[in-house]
């Protein structure tokens, strides 16, 4: 009995290697599976950077893609990059482009005229919580500590983030500070354009706290960088077991800044199903899973359609949210 | 640090590192010398091949030795066709283009070799000695600090202006700052001065502005007026130096070396600054009768800009390797590149994996002889491009310039706005406006404004200038940088006129 299972199981796991194979003979002759090329929509060494890359990674190092290149465009919020795409979509078949929370965000305050509804949606695959971090020599250790400070100086106490005024790294500490009871807009904001240089604004002293997204402050609080006194997750996260929640500390609020990507607008049926079936089938292999276990990231996939729901969904309660904070 | 040493020299030493030092060089210098190819794309082109090879020690290497290839290349470029793909080798084409002209095209790229060559070797001594201290230097600079950087930068424009230029500059500077407000600004994420234009919302691109002030205006220049652009033949047998030009150059490259070296730890300081400001410098400290040919053809002011900016691109990898901070565009791309490579950039760097700090300073050290060694016999066929007939050369510099521009932003809008200010500087340029304060003013003008306002808002205010001392002392040195040239004409006059019979 259990050779025979073992033998069904094998047979149809050769059936189903058969199966990929010819999908990927398939996709072959499409030329698509042969190559990704990654559009970013900002600098090297950023979120959206570190997805694209890490996406990248895993999809070449399973072999599920032959290819993976790599292109920053920064600029314009990201609005440049969408431009690109729409504007030369018949020339980008084989581009995708990663995005996140911030193109939902930025079409709300109107920073770019489009939506994530001018692209084709591929999937979403990823999530990071976001996080308010210290410098390592801080007197700051908690968020009730940061909140101590501000209210005893809140023109001393300011946070910076690598986000526009109105963006995701401000909208997560005015939604912090809110959720602890305090004027949400009286919040000293100082945007960076780079979190590189916010970073280096953190250590030097220059603002007292920095908020950022999860998986970038894992990286600098393991480099012994920093301290993370709040992570925006509803429960503790593995890849940062010693930092607290927002929630642990009775700032009921929380945060996921989804991850995805998009092709050109117009992009053949078959291309998009080429690359979500690529998309899906990397969640199981190991490539992916060293990739995401290093960065702390969160596995939410949303394909086609789902992720067309997700969307509307959160464009919904973040504009809601936004209003509500004074944003719009 | 002897023993870090012999790890990255064991490391380095290796054949396939050696042969990624001397690709990489080879690689950087030919696409550097395409106007408007930076070591930031040609390092963005490179980014796949190096994560393929897989080893970060190698790929670093390699993306090194195209870094330090590129800024040679750029400088070719700079000096042969006035058409700078980099910010940071603008100020070399302020005295070597006239070099060229004057038919003393192989004397200056010889110079721009040796004092990259000084500049880097000398750097790359300084990073192996302060990397470990400097770390904790750049963190003294709060966003006043840069804000007064800047300020610095700007007034080192009055020494580029010549004599009755002082107005021209500053009213080219202005334009230049203007310019730079195009775009959004970081404290208000709206569009300004736009005009609706969607490829307008991030600001005009360095590269397009490049190309229409310095090489766009060149080939206009040739056309409309072939006889004054003067006919650079292609002597290069004049590749030496005389003894008398090596005294004269030593202590400036001395200097820069330093000077360049510590303005690149800064981070977003970087090449361009230490350029100007060497330039600036040495403009200062030179002798009267010296002052007078700096932007017509001076060793000396080609001798400054070209230390400072390779010292600074050494500089720069302090920041890089120590904290993890970019401090450039380019030093970014590397950043991304690490990340890739599993390497966390960070104090951590040279405890956990010394193998990759000290490969890559010891490859800092091949990689710039190697580009000595191929360079210095190279350069009578570098030279060459300035033998080919003008009328042949104009469609040249077009091509690049117009493709230059596209590259960048594989946009064809860029292409409208290149054309479009090229005439504009062609128009200043028969006016006899200078064209480089404007550029300054438009780099300098973004960094600038965001340093000014993450500054007012952090104080609530300007209090920022007097409750920060290194703010203040390096406002002081703005100041002074802007008085002492008139000063110092001034008591030059009165001294003539008291003196009957000078000497």
């Amino acid at each position: 009995m259990m050779t025979f299972k073992l033998n069904r199981r094998t047979l149809i796991a050769a059936a189903m290697t058969v199966f990929a194979i010819g999908s990927s003979a398939h996709a072959e002759e499409a030329q698509v599976l042969d190559s990704i090329h990654f559009l970013i929509p900002g600098g090297a060494g950023g979120g959206w950077d570190g997805t694209a890359r890490g996406t990248g990674e895993a999809l070449t190092g399973s072999g599920l893609v032959g290819t993976a290149t790599f292109e920053n465009m920064s600029g314009g919020g990201g609005g440049k990059a969408i431009g690109y795409l729409i504007e030369n979509a018949d020339s980008n078949h084989g581009t995708l482009m990663v995005n996140s929370t911030p193109i939902v965000i930025r079409s709300l305050t109107g920073v770019f005229p489009q939506s994530f509804r001018d692209l084709t949606l591929i999937a979403g695959t990823i999530g990071d919580y976001a996080a308010i971090v210290v410098g390592k020599d801080s007197d700051i250790n908690s968020m009730a500590d940061l909140i101590a400070a501000y209210d005893a100086d809140p023109s001393a106490t300011a946070i910076g983030g690598g986000s526009v005024p109105g963006g995701m790294d401000h909208l997560v500490a005015a939604m912090a500070m809110e959720a602890a009871g305090r004027d949400a807009l009286g919040v000293k904001y100082i945007p960076y354009d780079a979190g590189g240089k916010a970073m280096a604004a953190l250590l030097s002293g220059e603002i007292s706290a920095l908020s950022t997204g999860l998986s970038e402050a894992i990286e600098l609080a393991n480099a012994g960088e920093v301290r993370i006194i709040g992570v925006t997750a509803d429960e503790r996260v593995p890849a940062a077991a010693d930092a607290m929640t927002m929630k642990e500390q009775g700032i009921d609020m929380s945060f996921v800044n989804w991850r995805g990507f998009f092709g050109a607008p117009g992009l053949p049926a078959d291309k998009v199903a080429a690359y979500q079936d690529a998309i899906a089938k990397m969640y199981d292999t190991p490539e992916w899973e060293v990739v995401r276990a290093r960065n702390g990231w969160v596995n939410i996939h949303n394909s086609g359609d789902d992720f067309n729901t997700f969307l509307e969904e959160q464009e919904q309660a973040l504009g809601d949210l936004m209003r509500k904070l004074g944003f719009l | 640090m002897l023993e870090g040493l012999l790890i990255g020299l064991e490391t380095a030493m290796s054949f396939q590192n050696l042969a990624m030092v001397i690709a990489g060089c080879l690689i950087g210098t030919f696409i550097g010398m395409l106007p408007g190819l930076g070591p930031m794309s040609i390092i963005a082109i490179m980014i796949p091949i190096a994560i393929s090879i897989g080893d970060p020690s190698a790929a670093l290497i390699l993306l090194a030795g195209v870094y330090y290839g590129a800024i040679f290349g750029g400088s070719t470029s700079s000096i042969l066709l006035n058409a700078p793909g980099v910010a940071g080798t603008v100020a070399s084409s302020f005295d070597g283009y006239p070099m060229a002209k004057q038919g003393k095209a192989g004397k200056a790229l010889t110079i721009a070799a040796v004092a990259s060559f000084a500049g880097g070797t000398i750097g790359a001594i300084l990073l192996m000695i302060f990397a470990p201290m400097l770390s904790s230097v750049a963190l003294l600079f709060h966003s006043a600090e840069y804000f007064a950087l800047m300020v610095v930068g700007l007034s080192a424009i009055a020494a580029f202006a010549g004599s009755g230029q002082v107005a021209k500059a500053i009213v080219m500077t202005l334009l230049g700052l203007i310019l730079a407000t195009v775009g959004e600004g970081t404290l208000f994420s709206l569009p300004r001065f736009t005009g609706g234009i969607m490829d307008l919302q991030s600001g005009l691109g360095f590269v397009t502005l490049a190309m229409a002030m310095f090489a766009l205006p060149e080939a206009l220049f040739l056309v409309l007026k072939p006889k004054e652009a003067g006919s650079a033949g292609g002597d290069i047998k004049d590749l030496r130096i005389t003894r008398s030009e090596a005294r004269a150059i030593t202590p400036v490259i001395g200097r820069q070396s330093i000077q360049g070296f510590f303005i690149g730890v800064l981070p977003g300081a970087g090449a361009t600054i230490a350029s100007f400001l060497g330039y600036a410098v040495e403009r200062n400290l030179a002798s009267k009768e010296e002052q007078a040919e700096f932007g017509k053809g001076s060793i000396k002011g080609l001798a400054a800009p070209e230390t400072a900016n390779n010292a600074a691109c050494t500089g720069s990898f302090v920041p890089l390797l120590t904290l993890g901070i970019p401090g450039s565009g380019t030093t970014a791309i590397l950043l991304g590149a690490l990340i890739a490579l599993n390497v966390s950039p960070g104090p951590r760097l040279m405890i956990d994996e010394p193998q990759i700090f000290w490969a890559v300073i010891m490859s800092m050290f091949i990689g710039n002889l190697i580009l000595l060694v191929l360079n210095l016999p190279l350069i009578p066929y570098i030279a060459k491009v300035l033998s080919i007939p003008r009328n042949f050369l104009i469609p040249f510099i077009l091509f690049f310039t117009l493709m230059g521009a596209y590259i960048g932003q594989n946009n064809a809008t860029e292409l409208l706005i290149l054309v479009g200010f090229g005439v504009c500087a062609t128009a200043l340029k028969f006016a006899d406006y200078p064209l480089p304060p404007l550029l300054i003013g438009f780099i300098l003008g973004g960094m600038l404004e965001d340093n000014f306002a993450r500054s007012m808002q952090l104080y609530d205010g300007i209090s920022f200038i007097w409750e920060r001392p290194m703010a203040l002392g390096l406002l002081v040195i703005a100041a002074m940088l802007l008085v002492l040239p008139s000063y110092r004409a001034r008591i030059a006059r009165h001294r003539a006129g008291g003196v009957a019979d000078g000497d």
